[in-house]
């Protein structure tokens, strides 16, 4: 195994083009290593991408959007108190992976392309709009997070491409987004079923923007375009949970496995569906944080 | 297999050692170093047991190359105690008994201490999830509890 430490996005891109067999970024390294020492996945290259500068940075720019290092931590989103209060349930979806241990390393960029369906921050990622840049050989893209998961284990990433900078849009006025997911135990497990949800309401409560996604229940992350037209153009009353549940429970794709079963992840989808858009609405309010 | 030259400071000291890029933080405490107050439970991030901190942050050394630790300010558990004089907490565990067979206390003494460096009034919820990822398969962790929380009472008084 070769470890690599640049100090460029464009080094990394050049290293992971120039490798030979199985290549790793390492942020966190909380998938990289856990497979490598479960001799799941040996990698023949491992590019350390964290002594580029500014991968732990977290800035608010003029208009209000965010951009975030790759390599920022969960602690360090958590600790971040403004970052909280504009993108609350990107922050607590990223809180919920792990320990307290894992959440010292952990980070969104790696969280994504680790390509597990149920990767916890995925689904607030897509409801909160953000994109990354991609920096390869050519230049650095701007690419959606719905544009980059494939299936399970892997993405649309090509070898040379390294994730160099995350983007969380302006949070607005009367916003507020949410994540809740479902685990048999109340801490360190997998996600049955995860929901987000992102809502933008006008001054009466009337819901103007929503956005909804589903993980766990199909190969990659749910955006759910029908779910968030049933909230447009309503205040969240009982009808209209009903609809976002119907259709959050129709757009699921599940597989049985130990944890729950088809049955289950639909109808726990369109429950949490329901419970999600309540406290995003309430955050949207700006009645809770 | 070519090994990579690494220079940390561990517990105060400067070190330097020679390391596979497989190996582990873990590995390099234990074998290089001959640190074995982190243990390895699992290898796999989930028990603990291997708990130290770089740079300040708690971590899991399993899930650390040796490699990345260039650079890096680390502490163990060897590192609590002042000589002879123990750290408030490893005292509080030892008159509570908040420990049985001792392969998670070192783990659960360096997360319980980086607790309360951020959180010095922590909350019984606070410590019993800030510990969820420090499993113990002899205590209950009733008694850990206990003595994390009278701990941090002692050390708030006496500051
Ligand atoms: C005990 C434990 C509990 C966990 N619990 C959860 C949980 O509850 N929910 C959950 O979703 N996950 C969980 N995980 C999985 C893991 O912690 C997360 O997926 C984490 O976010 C991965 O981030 P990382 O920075 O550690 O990734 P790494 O391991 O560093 O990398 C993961 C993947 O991303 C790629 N990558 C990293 N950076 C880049 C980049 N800049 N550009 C392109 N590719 C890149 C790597 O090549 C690799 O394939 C857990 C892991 C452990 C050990
Ligand atoms: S040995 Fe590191 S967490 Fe178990
Ligand atoms: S005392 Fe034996 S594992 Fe905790």
């Amino acid at each position: 195994m070769q470890y690599h430490s640049p100090n460029t996005f464009e080094d990394a891109a050049a290293l992971a083009v120039a490798a030979a067999g199985v290549t790793r970024f390492l942020a966190g390294g909380t998938d990289v290593l856990v497979q490598l020492r479960a001799d799941i996945i040996t990698p023949d290259t491992v590019i350390d991408i964290k002594n580029i500068p500014g991968v732990r940075d977290i800035t608010r720019h003029d208009d209000g959007s965010w951009t975030l290092g790759v390599a920022t931590s969960g602690a360090e989103m958590r600790e971040h108190v403004e970052l909280g209060l504009d993108w609350p349930g990107v922050v607590e979806a990223m809180d919920l992976i792990g320990s307290t241990q894992v959440q010292g390393r952990a980070t969104l960029v790696g969280n994504l392309c680790n390509g597990s369906p149920a990767a916890d921050s995925v689904p607030a990622m897509v409801t909160a709009g953000v994109e990354f840049s991609v920096t390869n050989s050519e230049g650095t893209r701007r690419v959606a997070v719905m544009d980059i998961p494939a299936g399970p284990g892997r993405t649309h990433l090509a070898q040379g491409d390294v994730i160099s900078a995350v983007h969380i849009p302006a949070r607005g006025a009367r916003g507020g987004d949410a994540y809740l997911r479902f685990i048999p135990r109340t801490e360190m497990d997998i996600a049955v079923v995860g929901c987000a949800i992102n809502l933008a309401l006008d001054a009466a409560g009337v819901i103007t923007q929503a956005s909804v996604s589903l993980g766990a229940v199909a190969p990659t992350v749910l955006r759910l375009d029908e779910a968030a037209e049933a909230l447009i153009g309503c205040t969240l009353d009982e009808a209209t949970l009903d609809k976002l549940a119907t259709a959050a429970s129709a757009a699921c794709n599940p597989i049985s496995d130990k944890r729950g079963t088809i049955e289950f992840r639909t109808h726990v989808a369109g429950v949490l569906a329901k419970r999600t858009a309540k406290i995003a609405y309430a955050r949207a309010q700006g009645v809770t944080k | 297999m070519k090994t990579i030259h690494v220079t940390a400071t561990v517990n105060g000291d400067t070190v330097e050692y020679l390391c596979d890029p497989r190996e582990t933080l873990l590995d390099v405490l234990r074998d290089r170093l001959n640190l074995t107050g982190a243990k390895e439970g699992c290898g796999t991030g989930d028990c603990g047991a291997c708990s130290v901190t770089v740079d300040g942050r708690l971590v899991c050394s399993c899930l650390i190359l040796g490699v990345e630790a260039e650079g890096k300010t680390i502490t163990t558990v060897e590192g609590m105690a002042d000589g002879e004089t123990l750290h408030p907490l490893q005292k509080k565990f030892i008159e509570y008994a908040a420990l049985q067979c001792g392969i998670c206390t070192p783990g659960i003494l360096v997360a319980a201490k980086s607790l309360l460096e951020k959180n010095p009034d922590p909350t019984e919820t606070e410590v019993r999830y800030w510990l969820a990822g420090n499993l113990c398969r002899c205590t209950g962790y009733d008694k850990i509890i206990r003595a994390v929380l009278d701990t941090a009472a002692d050390m708030r008084e006496a500051s």
